[in-house]
């Protein structure tokens, strides 16, 4: 487990979180690379299937961060996310997901430092949940 | 013309499909007279010993029902698919695992310990569970091995064509069996007898501004006839659920469970239902949010219950 490097993917929205990121890295804030960044017009694009996909493809955490509440660009969108993330969390706790595993966060473009503690931080939970084991199905010539 | 060969098997399934096949009633009749059907374990007398001598490519069409859960359904599907020029997965179990998949919460060791020491109707002291092999003074038996996991058809062997429905419909069943009677086949891997359009779109109910204070199970409201369900609260899957099955549960008052599956594009059926419930909760809180999702008491076995062997988490893991 000692060396376990964490695939986090990050899905940003572009007005708020991704500005965030950028000001973290202009103001030369120091981070775990572990988190891919998918940049996403906004958190409320972000569909359950594209968490759900990420975990069955490979991914340990999915971190999905938009503006805080009142400052969505497109005026709704984040409260979609603000619905959707506690259903799907509870739907995820079914599949066998740790909690821990998919987090939300509110991070606008002032808060780089926030976005730098939020993967460093996340980084380090995942590191020590581990790997996320998937539910392997065989191909069809090895079912069973 | 010759007769067609046909075969009918159901593999982990309730039996439902079959029936639907019967429920063609008089037609079954015209049916018989295009076709000689080769098995059919719900109704005829067949061995699989009789369908193994046949040559290759010798059965014409066959509709198979029902996941494979075990080694049986497993191998009569390969021979099947072996004697078979076109093979369709028939209902909504052979298609994405249906009911029997929303085992695939559980392991295999979870669900025998359940069902054969736990449960409070089984006596079982000395703890026995299911074996492939048991030898006796008259010989051994034997028994199909139960699989981890649900599958469905295509995860197993590859398949034609998919009719959906739990079950499908008597009249599609029909459009089938005339479809192959006259050659007059889609693209290989077509979904027959569906729609490319949502429930929603063939429900007549009346549908207006979608904002929901709270959900309701069925047994807890008493609904309006005319208005959109999903409206009054009740957990209708009807606007990710293909058309086609001619609105039979709603015009039952009843909300639609998704047997039909994911409309064209869509991936996985219930994350994608997961989001249109999201966005039409009437909340702008997490407190809010908690309180309504209250009426929603099993996300995942309500919006995969009959998707679980092919949405894109298969099942539950321990982690």
């Amino acid at each position: 487990m000692v060396d376990f490097e964490p695939k986090i993917i990050g899905f940003l929205c572009n007005w708020c979180s991704y500005a965030g990121a950028d000001l973290a890295g202009v103001s030369r804030l120091q981070y775990p690379a572990n988190l891919r960044v998918v940049r996403v017009m906004c958190s409320g694009r972000v569909d359950p299937t594209f968490v759900f996909k990420a975990l069955s493809q490979g991914a340990d955490g999915v971190l999905i961060a938009g503006c805080h509440p009142g400052d969505c660009h497109y005026t709704e969108g984040n409260y979609n996310t603000l619905k959707r993330y506690p259903l799907m969390m509870q739907m995820l706790e079914q599949f066998g997901v740790e909690r821990e595993r998919v987090r939300m966060e509110w991070i606008s473009a002032a808060e780089g430092t926030i976005y730098a503690d939020v993967v460093r931080e996340f980084t380090e939970t995942i590191r020590q949940l581990g790997p996320y084991k998937r539910r392997l199905v065989k191909g069809r010539d090895q079912v069973g | 013309m010759a007769k067609l060969n046909l075969a009918l098997y159901w593999a982990a399934a309730c039996g439902g499909c079959d029936v639907a096949v019967l429920d063609v009633n008089e037609k079954i009749l015209d049916i018989a007279a295009v076709a000689n059907i080769v098995l059919w374990p719900v109704a005829l007398d067949h061995k699989y010993a009789d369908v193994a001598k046949m040559a290759p490519g010798s059965i014409d069409l066959c509709l198979f029902n029902g996941a494979i859960r075990n080694s049986e359904n497993e191998q009569i599907a390969r021979m099947l698919r072996e004697k078979s020029q076109v093979l369709v997965a028939f209902g909504s179990c052979a298609i994405s695992g249906g009911i029997p998949a929303l085992a695939n919460l559980k392991d295999r060791d979870d669900i025998l310990r359940r069902v054969y020491l736990e449960t409070p109707s089984t006596v079982n002291p000395d703890g026995v569970l299911p074996q492939t092999g048991c030898p006796t003074p008259v010989g051994d038996l034997h028994l199909p091995e139960f699989y981890d996991f649900v599958y469905s058809l295509d995860q197993v062997v590859e398949v034609d064509y998919y009719v959906p429905g739990c079950p499908p419909t008597p009249q599609r069943i029909w459009e089938v069996v005339q479809a192959v009677v006259s050659g007059n086949l889609p693209p290989r891997g077509a979904t027959v007898g569906a729609l490319d359009k949502s429930l929603c779109d063939e429900c007549q109910r009346v549908k207006r501004d979608k904002k929901i204070k709270r959900f309701y199970r069925s047994h807890e409201i008493i609904t309006d006839p005319e208005l959109c369900l999903l409206e009054q609260g009740l957990l209708c899957m009807g606007p990710v659920t293909r058309g086609g099955c001619g609105t039979q549960c709603i015009n039952a008052n009843m909300p639609c469970r998704g047997c039909y599956g994911p409309l064209p594009g869509v991936t996985d059926q219930g994350a994608k239902y997961l989001s249109s419930i999201g966005a039409i909760m009437d909340a702008r809180t997490p407190e809010e949010v908690d309180e309504i999702m209250q009426g929603i008491v099993d996300p995942a076995g309500t919006f995969y219950r009959f998707g679980m062997s092919t949405s894109l988490l298969k099942g539950a893991v321990k982690q």
